[in-house]
């Protein structure tokens, strides 16, 4: 067990974790950053168009752009380690992970969001075996297959012209009368042939032994079911934050944390950042905005702490 | 053909400064029917020209069949990374994309004769008395996959009883097939355990340990 208790631990290394933890760097404060990966949902965009200084960047650029940065430093990062608990005992945050428990004296929670799932119990069962959550990483597994997308937004047609490079028919299935995505997107996505768009629609079972062989499609409105055949289902229905283990702190109904200007929380020493937080506007250039405050106002309260 | 703009290539030259023994990077190749054979001889070329501490060597499949065998090289295009020995380290497709990070690090871990490995991890794996075959399928678009690339050719670098491949899925899909790959990175060990993500040193262990009970 690890008895040593850090002045700081950073949990996440996206946006928000890495330019935090180059803050806390450069103010040469003893910390660890622990995350699952590096980069956060920002390598799973294919195209960042307003991030200043970049006119365009893929989202895995930048996220590598960020990890040279950090790399300056000599940094005691834990990865893949997934984080189970945080809370406070006493003047202490014990964090536990899924390999470790850690201990300091103050914690950034910079662990941005989780896809969210489709809520059906056979979820589980064909997760890896044609459900995915992850356009870009299994989009090249599907050639020649016939694929649903599950959502209405930016990321469900990203993953459609993802997938229209690889995959057969592709049908998309929301949940709303008419798609949200940007009208730019709507038009690459539907500049394949071979999409078909159900709207009022949800998946109401997926269909197969041990595979992904089709799915149950209900239409809301009418009431109706049928039956697709289909060897994939990407599932982009949105996020939720990846806030769940952390003890004892105040967050909103959508299970945000909720900060204050200073990214400072309802527990004393405890800060979070970027995208896991009640902040406005979920942006990657709003997220690193907000690793750095959260790194600020840590430095300054381990200050007073001494 | 240039593969490697400039600003890359300085940065990889940087890379490459730092490394001390000689690599040399066996590439298999053919002429007929490997569409994608050249690209990636032509890539691992590139590569050789960025430092004079990695040496290439490009091998027919068929015509340098003995060689092939010998490195238990069953598909191409292939990469075998050797140092003063044959550690067992593989790429089965042109380690492009996200994999050209496992790929300059197995580069690097060869050329330092250092896995990075907890001193720990190195002694039980090095205990490791029967023969293991990792397989790691990944696809060039997937972030995870590097990840678990990394952790394979580790312990393949830490044992000779063990090799690891890098498998770029698209590349082959008679083996996606055989294998069931519908989500990457997936991890198959002696064809007989397999799991799928990326997921720490000591669990990867773990089912190395199982698939060798």
């Amino acid at each position: 067990m690890n008895k040593k208790i850090h002045d700081l631990i950073i949990l996440g290394c996206g946006p928000a974790g890495i330019t935090a933890a180059i803050y806390s760097a450069r103010k040469k404060i003893d910390f660890i950053v622990i995350s699952k990966d590096v980069g956060g949902q920002t390598v799973y965009s294919s195209a960042v168009e307003n991030y200043t200084g970049y006119q365009v960047i893929t989202g895995a650029e930048l996220a590598l752009k960020f990890k040279e940065h950090l790399d300056m430093f000599d940094i005691d990062l834990r990865m893949p380690e997934i984080v189970k608990n945080v809370k406070k005992e006493g003047n202490i945050f014990v964090v536990t992970t899924d390999r470790d428990t850690y201990y300091s004296k103050s914690v950034i929670v910079a662990t941005g969001r989780v896809p969210r799932s489709l809520g059906l119990k056979e979820e589980e069962k064909f997760k890896g075996r044609g459900l995915t959550y992850c356009a870009t990483c299994d989009a090249p597994l599907f050639k020649d297959k016939d694929v649903v997308v599950v959502g209405g937004g930016n990321s469900a047609l990203d993953a459609v012209i993802q997938l229209a490079k690889y995959a057969n028919n592709i049908y998309i299935v929301d949940i709303a009368e008419r798609l949200k995505a940007d009208p730019i997107m709507i038009e690459k996505a539907f500049s394949y042939p071979k999409l078909k768009y159900f709207s009022n629609s949800k998946i109401a079972e997926i269909l197969g032994e041990k595979f992904v062989e089709g799915v149950v499609l209900e239409n809301t409105n009418e009431q109706s079911k049928i039956e697709l055949k289909a060897q994939g289902i990407f599932v982009e229905v949105g996020s939720v934050p990846a806030s769940y283990f952390v003890e004892g702190v105040a967050k909103n109904k959508d299970g945000e944390i909720i900060v204050d200007c200073a990214c400072r929380t309802s527990v004393e020493g405890l800060f979070a950042a970027g995208d896991v937080t009640n902040v406005f506007a979920k942006q990657v250039i709003i997220a690193c905005g907000e690793g750095a405050k959260a790194a600020i106002a840590a430095s300054e309260y381990l200050v007073k702490l001494k | 053909m240039v593969l490697f703009n400039e600003s890359v290539k300085t940065r990889l030259k940087s890379i490459f400064s730092q490394l001390r023994d000689d690599v040399t990077l066996k590439v298999f190749t053919q002429e007929i029917e490997c569409p994608t054979c050249k690209d990636n001889t032509n890539f691992m070329r590139e590569i050789s020209e960025m430092s004079d501490k990695i040496k290439i060597e490009v091998l027919n499949f068929v015509l340098d069949k003995g060689e092939a065998e010998k490195l238990k090289i069953d598909k191409i295009p292939a990469t075998a990374i050797l140092g003063d020995k044959d550690y067992g380290i593989r790429f089965y497709g042109i380690p492009a994309g996200y994999e050209f990070n496992s790929f300059i690090d197995a580069i690097k871990m060869v050329s330092l004769k250092e896995s990075g490995l907890r001193e720990d991890m190195k002694q039980r794996i090095k205990s490791i008395e029967k023969p293991v075959n990792i397989k790691v399928f990944v696809t060039l678009t997937c972030p995870y996959c590097p990840m678990a690339v990394e952790v394979a050719h580790k312990f393949a670098f830490e044992n000779d009883n063990i090799t690891s491949e890098m498998i770029d899925t698209s590349e082959f899909p008679h083996l996606a097939n055989r294998y069931a790959i519908y989500a990457v990175p997936k991890v198959v060990i002696n064809d007989k355990i397999s799991f799928e993500g990326a997921v720490p040193e000591d669990l990867f262990l773990n089912y190395v340990l199982e698939a060798i009970k």
